[in-house]
């Protein structure tokens, strides 16, 4: 592990997570959250959990993802907070 | 104080860990809206992955995929500090998976609240309740 690297990544973890909760607007959320979840796969592949990593950036940051964007699809992308 | 400083510094990535669970806590119990909560469910549920693979790591070691396992030349002899530990991964693999399947079932929930109510708001949708 390089924490120079794991440091940073930990920093664009947090940035993305309080941004996907700070955001008003549900889509811009689901992106983050995307976002998120891509950052946290990088910091697994750091980590040398390869397989936790992949099945991260697949199912985690992919299908999760689209989850979202049909939720906020099918209902609406207004938030209040 | 300069040791509890260095002793802070040295074990940065569980501060981060725990500022992680705390955002996703946080959003869970305060937010208005329903999908800012499932969000914050899952920062919550990959912040505690992240705690859980973290453990291990070790120092100087390699991914656990066996070295000299094939070929003419293979040998078997193993030593676990070559190797990072698998064991916490395997375990979240199956975490991650659970953690989808209650997202598709708390997106679903909220997709029929807001049919029901026409809301995705916690407070509008309390006061409909409330009016019946």
């Amino acid at each position: 592990m390089i924490w120079p690297i794991d440091l940073a990544i930990l920093t664009l973890v947090v940035v993305a997570a309080i941004g996907a909760l700070m955001v008003k607007d549900l889509l811009g959320a689901s992106v983050l959250f995307g976002a998120y979840s891509f950052m946290m796969c990088l910091l697994w592949s750091i980590m040398g959990a390869v397989d936790v990593a992949f099945t991260e950036a697949s199912v985690g940051a992919g299908v999760s993802t689209v989850f979202f964007v049909a939720a906020v699809f099918r209902t609406s992308r207004r938030t209040r907070d | 104080m300069t040791d509890l400083i260095s002793t802070v510094i040295a074990k940065y990535n569980y501060w981060i860990y725990i500022t992680l669970m705390m955002i996703g806590l946080y959003a869970m119990i305060a937010k208005n809206n329903l999908v800012k909560k499932i969000v914050g469910m899952n920062i919550f549920q990959t912040a505690i992955i992240l705690f859980y693979v973290s453990i291990g790591v070790k120092k100087g070691a390699t991914i656990p995929i066996l070295e000299h396992g094939h070929g003419p030349d293979a040998h078997h002899v193993v030593h676990a500090v070559d190797y990072i530990n698998p064991l916490p991964h395997v375990l979240m693999l199956t975490a991650i998976v659970v953690g989808v399947a209650t997202l598709g079932v708390a997106l679903a929930l909220a997709i029929r609240i807001y049919n029901n109510y026409n809301t995705l708001e916690e407070d509008e949708i309390l006061a409909q309740i409330r009016e019946k």
